[in-house]
């Protein structure tokens, strides 16, 4: 009884029945690794490794190690920081918004993209909490503890205590969702683990399912569970943004003192949390083939999405211009003139390739379905939004309103070494996910087999 | 047949041909146990005569005792207990309360609503389900009926099942 549409792609390809999915996708978690897996485990291992070493050192002699000085006193650590939250946002947008609006493409995406915002909160949570210096203290300075200093409370009027609570809150409920859409696809695992004879498998993927069932009356309570963390989640991950644009709108710096950074941030980071999703997924089908689940009409879809937020992020760039120029404030002028002309054009030109230009290939149907394009033009995008934050952030303040301080900022191998830690620790993050959890959400895919699926000719 | 069976568990291929099947068993005066699917099936609930979840109204609920947290612990901490004038602003002021505000609420609702999912729901890390068939997880869907709660035979309730597009009828005791 499989209904093909005739005005829709289907979203399956292969001609695959409810049980192909279960099959398809449990099989990387039961089988071995493969020798691919172990190589880019050992690579992030290194990359791990040594930045964990610069990590050390770093709090063990001060963040003077770093290349800040008296001018430039927020650099590369704040510019990791807001790429990888940005990053992050990718996820719970394709599974929160993406449900409201019951786009059925989502399905087959959500859980590596969600998987991959958790590891990328956790990546941009290491940058504070570095540059913090005294860890250890940390907690009472960004936490309303009570402490032995009166007690003096955290300034809740700050918007960087404001964006504790949001990258926190960010982080727990997204991983709650996440985890919510994998307790039936542990029992998937759990029962064929069962069926092999292996127990002690089942034992474990029973105690991760939470002891699944699948009763009508379960998946009824967890379908309008599903749908309000949707709807909980989608202003969560708009606030997320915003919160972190204010950590710079709300000061007085130019180029930083912008009522525009809210939407502007958000866009941003759907546009660059895109792109990661695409680099990470077209590599994870081909490893894990599967192709028939992540199509090519996926990866088209993803693309479009790029064109609409890079676009946004062009004209967002074009406006800071404008009212620049319209609203005649020298220090102002001169944020702009210099991020355009002065000793960083390198950056500011770099940006404008890689996230207003390069995008716009995606008009062309034939790059935004070719997938060695697509990933290159994907990993173009993250360039581009990297040094999008470096632009605003470093050249912003390496010349402020006393001519006499103007500097430049010089990253030491450490600021690179923490840089790399975070790659480290996202990239092995995500291969431990790949092996142990199913990588797409299997109870969702069946559910469209019906509808959505190409037939067997 | 084993006569201390007491489950006739029904087998069903197809989403579309389980939901009839529950429509019409429950006419025939049919009491439904359980239905087991490897995904939501829509409509299956209202089929059953399931009453709306009333999870969002503890959503709700837990979403405003967050509200009302943080509000309270942001004008206690820095109106009364430890007041100070930061920007010359008062030291209590609403504006700058909201975005801790509306993240404890949605961190409270969240956690909150999951957490009475799983208490309703009876879901522990370290319990097994009851399993009526192993394969409910992989691609059938699965229809329990309790012989106790039924006066029809076992024959007869296997009969039914199979007329209405079951494609196995077994028998499970727990």
């Amino acid at each position: 009884m499989q209904v093909t549409s005739s005005i829709r792609e289907p979203l399956i390809t292969g001609g695959k029945t409810i049980r192909d999915v279960s099959e398809d996708i449990s099989r990387q978690v039961e089988g071995k690794p493969t020798q691919l897996w172990w190589i880019a485990m050992g690579i992030s291992l290194v990359a791990l490794a040594f930045g964990f070493y610069c990590l050390c050192t770093l709090l063990w002699e001060g963040v003077g190690v770093w290349g800040l000085n008296k001018t430039v006193g927020w650099a590369w650590d704040i510019t990791n920081f807001v790429w990888w939250v940005g990053i992050g946002h990718a996820g719970t947008l394709i599974s929160a918004i993406l449900l409201l609006f019951r786009q059925k493409w989502r399905m087959s995406i959500n859980r590596a993209a969600e998987a991959m915002t958790i590891f990328a909160v956790i990546c941009a949570a290491t940058f504070p909490f570095a540059h913090m210096g005294r860890l250890w203290l940390g907690f009472y300075w960004v936490f309303p503890l009570p402490n032995t200093w009166g007690s003096l409370w955290a300034n809740f009027n700050s918007p960087l205590l404001w964006d504790v609570f949001a990258i926190s809150t960010y982080f727990s409920v997204s991983l709650v969702f996440w985890y919510m859409g994998l307790i039936p696809d542990f029992a998937v695992i759990r029962d064929r683990a069962v069926r092999q004879g292996h127990k002690l498998r089942a034992n474990i993927y029973n105690a991760l399912s939470f002891g699944w069932d699948g009763a009508a009356r379960t998946w009824s309570r967890y379908e309008s569970v599903a749908l309000i963390l949707a709807g909980l989640s989608t202003p969560l991950v708009l606030s997320v943004h915003t919160i972190v644009s204010m950590d710079f709108a709300t000061s007085v710096v130019p180029g930083w003192h912008a009522t525009i950074f809210p939407p502007y941030f958000v866009a941003g980071a759907i546009f660059s949390g895109f792109a990661m999703v695409l680099t990470l997924l077209i590599i994870t089908r081909k490893v894990f083939k599967l192709e028939d689940y992540i199509t090519i009409y996926h990866i088209e879809l993803m693309n479009i999405v790029i064109i609409i937020t890079g676009s946004i992020v062009g004209i967002a760039y074009i406006t800071e211009f404008f009212i620049a120029w319209y609203g005649q404030v020298p220090a102002e002028q001169y944020a702009f003139f210099n991020r355009m002309q002065g000793p960083y054009w390198w950056a500011y030109w770099s940006m404008m390739t890689c996230n207003v230009i390069s995008p716009q290939l995606f008009w062309f149907k034939k790059i935004r379905t070719n997938i060695v394009a697509t990933f290159i033009l994907s990993i173009i995008v993250n360039i581009g939004m990297w040094f999008e934050r470096f632009v605003i952030i470093v050249t912003s303040i390496h010349r402020d309103y006393v001519p006499s301080s103007w500097s430049m900022f010089h990253p030491t191998i450490y600021d690179m070494g923490e840089y790399i830690f975070t790659f480290g620790l996202f990239f092995s993050a995500f291969l431990l996910f790949a092996k142990f959890f199913p990588v797409i959400n299997m109870a969702e895919v069946k559910s469209i087999i019906k509808s959505s699926s190409e037939q067997k000719h | 047949m084993d006569s201390n069976k007491n489950f006739v568990v029904g087998i069903f291929e197809d989403e579309d041909v389980l939901l009839h099947a529950v429509e019409h068993t429950r006419e025939k005066g049919l009491k439904i146990h359980e239905v087991y699917s490897p995904f939501p099936v829509h409509g299956l609930d209202e089929a059953l005569g399931y009453k709306r979840s009333r999870l969002p109204i503890a959503a709700f609920l837990f979403g405003m005792t967050g509200t009302s947290l943080a509000l309270l612990m942001q004008i206690w901490m820095l109106g009364y207990d430890w007041p100070m004038i930061i920007g010359g602003k008062n030291h209590a002021s609403l504006p700058p309360f909201i975005p801790v505000t509306f993240e404890m609420t949605v961190l409270l609702a969240a956690f909150g609503m999951v957490g009475t999912f799983f208490i309703a729901s009876d879901m522990k890390p370290y319990k097994w389900p009851r399993q009526f068939d192993i394969r409910s997880t992989d691609d059938k869907h699965v229809m329990a009926i309790d012989l106790a709660t039924n006066k029809m035979s076992k024959e007869e309730i296997s009969a039914l099942l199979k007329s209405q597009g079951a494609s196995e009828v077994n028998e499970k005791n727990f």
